[in-house]
């Protein structure tokens, strides 16, 4: 399995606050791997620095085949490049329809010429419809995002993303907030977008992170604490104490 | 192609898919016929030439107006600095009308002379007509294409799309915006204004461009005919200005940049480099406001630096605000309501109010009025009065809960919002 993003050494603080301590991660090309930690391990600031939101103050992130540096670039152009990134709290565009925040998000040309001169074809609005009907949100594809429930956003946001086409996807506690038929849905759209591209989930519900059978990473204090299985890393002491033992 | 490919659906063409657009346009074909038929120049002269001249810079108005409210009200950013633009388009076709008409009149007066007037001397004429008024001679070098119908026009379009599109770049490489940004636009209109105050800016200080009303070399042709001429190309310029914003804010890039209004964040995590589409939205809408100048003006007949003080970009914002921003007809019945009826208070036709302790007179109390007028809009009917469209169309915003509609500050609180 090939590298598809390598933080390696990376380190960020924050008025003093050392938020990130020399963490290297690395992700493959279609993997799926949970993130988990206690509050303030990092796990945000984590993906504030892939996504280039928060620059580092020391350390390298390298991206695909080439190994590209995204240090250098902007939030909209590490985007472009095929990452994607879902927020805890779902935003979307609420005053517009279903329909136009898959059409926005569809990966197609960026610039200001190429919007203006966009005309949507069959195919799109056909890949429109079929995001809509994996996310279950078919009735809803008329409506204004505005008005969708709580669990109805986060799919939308994550068909939003599937929509991008990114090859990671970093997703931010996808299962707040969800009831439990919710979440099994949710589930299943994360495994199944796992098949085609990175998936890397931050979360803190157990039951979530062993549901999705996946290699999961231990933040703690801005660093890895533990890599492994979930039954591995819940055998760990030190991850039992800082993170499960209280 | 892809739209040939099989099941597309059957693609309206773009008037019908936007009937605003449409009834926009009847309307405003209507409303230039009736007053050709009614006013001097062509009609049955019910109506004075001074109206039609005043009903013409309305139009103008608007079409800032359209301008502004593709900026603030479409894109979230609250631009305190358009009318300066709209008197960069104003001076730049002023330059031309003063320059023309001059040499025109040096030129019948040197003609009197036993030799013919050279080059030189026709320009040091012209040279000591314009500038005599702040003792200067020499033609300042900013004049330079000023004989040039042609570049001048230019001028129109790229000084206040130049302008824009340096300080737009400027400002949203280093991401201001909200409250910072309209400070700073503030700024450049200040700027400007101060500018044209010297006399050594070279566009005669604070007297300003004026005798722009006489178009050169035709000086038989009556006001009331060349006040239809201008009426007609500002009610043209409206129209195809109202389309053409309606063409940018429909389909994806009016997707794109409502979504950078309400969550500018969100949109660069999906890719969309922010800082361009702002910056096209900038500049293009200086450009409109620059041609909605160069309209103006010539009807207004003079132009000083008074014009873009910064206090004219702000009434900008109030008749988008009172009209309904975020709509382009609320930004079209916004200028023109307001201005009108500012005309109407500030020309001394309106009664004085008899309190009996204390005499309201409009011309002072005005600004008074449209204030509280702007500050009841802002807290009672957040729409403004395009909101009032929505009670015939039936839109029903969605209930959010009070929430507004994105973390931005310029995003649409929720009261603003409607089913569209």
């Amino acid at each position: 399995m090939s590298t598809l993003l390598e933080v390696s050494g990376v380190s960020v603080s924050f008025d003093g606050f050392k938020a990130i301590n020399n963490l290297s991660f690395q992700i493959g090309e279609r993997e799926l791997r949970a993130v988990i930690g206690p509050n303030g391990a990092g796990k945000t600031t984590f993906m504030d620095i892939v996504t280039g939101k928060t620059r580092p103050d020391e350390g390298r992130v390298t991206w695909g085949e080439k190994a590209q540096s995204l240090l250098s670039m902007s939030e909209s152009a590490i985007a472009r490049a095929g990452v994607g990134r879902k927020f805890q709290r779902p935003t979307v565009f609420e005053d517009q329809t279903v329909a136009d925040n898959l059409m926005m998000a569809l990966k197609k040309a960026r610039g200001p010429f190429a919007v203006l001169r966009f005309k949507p074809s069959a195919a799109d609005h056909d890949r429109v419809a079929e995001l809509a009907e994996e996310i279950g949100l078919t009735p809803a594809l008329a409506r204004k995002a505005g008005e969708l429930s709580h669990g109805q956003k986060q799919w939308l946001e994550i068909g939003m993303l599937l929509a991008q086409e990114p090859r990671l996807l970093l997703v931010d506690e996808p299962a707040a907030g969800m009831t439990p038929a919710e979440r099994e849905h949710t589930t299943d759209l994360l495994v199944e977008a796992a098949k085609t591209r990175s998936v890397v989930v931050v979360e803190h519900d157990m039951e979530f992170v062993r549901r999705l059978g996946c290699k999961v990473t231990v933040l703690h204090e801005g660093a890895v604490l533990a890599e492994g299985s979930i039954d591995h890393v819940t055998k760990d002491e030190r991850v039992i104490e800082v993170y499960l033992g209280r | 192609m892809s739209d040939l490919a099989i099941g597309a659906a059957p693609r309206r063409p773009f008037v019908a898919r936007h009937p605003s657009v449409l009834i926009f346009l009847a309307l405003l074909a209507l409303f230039t016929l009736g007053v050709t038929i009614l006013a001097e120049g062509f009609g049955i002269g019910v109506i004075s030439t001074s109206f039609v001249k005043t009903l013409g810079k309305t139009l103008c108005l608007c079409l800032v107006a359209l301008a502004m409210d593709l900026v603030w009200g479409y894109t979230g950013i609250l631009s305190l600095g358009h009318m300066a633009f709209f008197g960069l388009g104003g001076y730049a076709i002023g330059m031309w009308l003063m320059y023309a008409r001059t040499e025109l009149i040096v030129i019948e007066s040197l003609s009197a002379a036993p030799l013919p007037p050279t080059p030189d001397e026709i320009r040091d004429g012209i040279a000591n007509q314009i500038f005599g008024v702040v003792g200067a001679s020499e033609l300042p070098p900013i004049w330079a294409v000023a004989h040039s119908l042609p570049l001048q026009l230019a001028a129109v379009v790229l000084v206040p799309g130049l302008l824009a599109l340096v300080f737009g770049w400027l400002a949203f490489r280093s991401r201001v915006t909200g409250v910072y940004l309209s400070i700073l636009t503030q700024a450049m209109t200040l700027g400007l204004a101060l500018w044209l105050f010297q006399n050594d800016s070279g566009l005669r200080g604070n007297n300003g461009l004026s005798g722009l009303q006489n178009l050169p070399g035709l000086g038989g042709v009556p006001q009331s005919t060349v006040s239809m001429w201008f009426f007609w190309g500002s009610a043209l310029a409206l129209g195809l200005g109202y389309v053409l914003c309606a063409w940018v804010v429909s389909g994806k890039f009016g997707s794109v940049i409502r979504a950078i209004r309400d969550d500018e964040a969100r949109v660069r995590f999906l890719g969309y480099p922010v800082e361009a589409f702002k910056l096209f939205i900038f500049t293009l809408s200086a450009v409109i406001a620059g041609i909605a100048g160069a309209l103006y003006y010539p009807q207004a007949g003079i132009i000083n630096p008074a014009e873009v003080a910064p206090i004219a970009s702000i009434y900008l914002a109030v008749w988008v605000a009172i009209g309904g921003r975020g709509r382009l007809y609320g930004a079209v019945i916004g200028a023109a309501l307001v201005s009108l009826l500012s005309t109407w208070f500030t020309g001394g036709q309106a009664p004085d109010l008899d309190l009996g302790f204390y005499r309201i007179q409009w011309v002072d109390w005005w600004t008074v009025l449209l204030g509280l007028s702007f500050v009841a809009v802002t807290l009672f009917a957040p729409k403004g009065i395009g909101g009032l469209i929505d009670l015939i169309t039936e839109r029903r915003p969605p209930d959010r809960h009070g929430a507004d509609l994105g973390p931005e500050p310029g995003a649409l609180r929720e009261q603003e919002a409607d089913a569209k």
